[in-house]
């Protein structure tokens, strides 16, 4: 078998992310979730004001700067103006789960016709490594440099929790950590892409990324600690599937 | 054995290729590209199984695997 990048992914010029970063393995992912399907030509993206900008320099789609923590309703509005594009969203945990939180809820109870695919690097990466709603208890970032508690901090958020009991199509969680996982993500995608042809409504898949730079590991490390402590803490699979049944 | 096609201008050093290929085809090497950047070493005595988990896992789309037999 040949590996070669989608068309999609713009040789031309290169994003800004660290060495190592999850973001850009995810861009790669999508394209080639996309070219499977043979829909290529129909995705637009919808990028956050975080380090899910760069996939602007990325991916070669036609894509929106969305505001911070309003991609996830951007998409909606964009899909329900052109219901023939295929709509996906990218926030971070920190936009899709802070700022974005009621966009993200009120998306999913609406059942909106989108993917929504949050990069989980369980920080704010963009701004510094600030603590995020997915930062794990004990872990140590700019603003809580002695490790997240419950009680001083709050719970962690747990996606699949909150929204796991909702109506929505489609939630799973997956991470990039091993290439038998990565190929997993993008089974993920090709299934969530194929939802949203089918009309089936929202979608939303988290994948455990990589922030190396801020996690102040190398990016070899960064995948062991997702294997060995973030996906301890944050679950991988497939939550809800309604395989377009009525909920 | 199948072909690695790499852009080192477009490589960070960030050696994940390294950590997953089982042939030790690609391996850190000391050297710096003119940005900065860690730069990857490609072992062309090592043989390649087209295996493609290099390809997948680079962030940085330095990669291409040819494979004859494909
Ligand atoms: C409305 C608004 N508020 C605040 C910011 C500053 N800001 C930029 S990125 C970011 C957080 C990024 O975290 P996340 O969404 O997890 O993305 P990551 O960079 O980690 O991929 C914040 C708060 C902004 N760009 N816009
Ligand atoms: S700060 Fe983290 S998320 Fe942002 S580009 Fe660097 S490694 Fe990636
Ligand atoms: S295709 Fe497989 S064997 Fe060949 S260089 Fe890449 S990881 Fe190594
Ligand atoms: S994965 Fe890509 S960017 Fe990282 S060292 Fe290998 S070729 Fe370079
Ligand atoms: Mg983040």
């Amino acid at each position: 078998m040949n590996f070669k990048v989608s068309k999609h992914i713009d040789l031309n010029q290169q994003a800004s992310w660290c060495p190592g970063c999850g973001h850009g393995i995810i861009c790669r992912i999508i394209t080639d979730a996309a070219d499977k399907l043979g829909v290529g030509d129909r995705i637009v993206t919808v990028d956050d004001v975080a380090c899910g900008q760069f996939g602007q320099y990325a991916m070669d789609y036609n894509s929106i700067m969305g505001a911070h923590g309003r991609v996830v309703a951007t998409a909606a509005g964009v899909k329900r103006a052109r219901p023939d594009a295929l709509l996906i969203a990218r926030p971070g945990d920190g936009s899709a789960y802070s700022i974005g939180i009621e966009s993200t809820i009120s998306c999913a109870m609406r059942n909106e016709n989108i993917l929504t695919i949050v990069i989980n690097n369980s920080v704010f990466g963009m701004t510094g490594g600030q603590m995020s709603p997915a930062t794990l208890y004990g872990m140590k970032t700019s603003t809580s440099p002695f490790g997240r508690t419950a009680e001083r901090n709050g719970s962690m958020m747990d996606i699949t929790k909150l929204l796991g009991q909702s109506d929505m199509a489609y939630l799973a969680r997956c991470s990039v950590d091993s290439i038998a996982n990565i190929n997993k993500t993008q089974k993920c995608i090709e299934k969530a892409l194929q939802k949203q042809m089918n009309g089936e409504g929202f979608c939303l898949i988290e994948i455990l990324s990589p922030c190396p730079t801020n996690w102040k590991m190398t990016p070899a490390q960064s995948m062991e600690f997702i294997r060995n402590t973030q996906s301890k803490a944050l679950p991988l699979g497939e939550f809800i599937d309604r395989g377009g049944k009525e909920a | 054995m199948a072909k690695v096609i790499l852009d080192m201008s477009r490589c960070k050093g960030c050696f994940l290729c390294a950590s997953v290929c089982p042939k030790e085809v690609l391996t850190p090497s000391k050297e710096l590209s003119s940005k900065g950047f860690g730069l990857i070493h490609l072992n062309e005595d090592k043989e390649c199984i087209g295996c493609g988990a290099c390809y997948k896992v680079c962030p940085d789309y330095c990669i291409e695997i040819i494979d004859e037999k494909a």
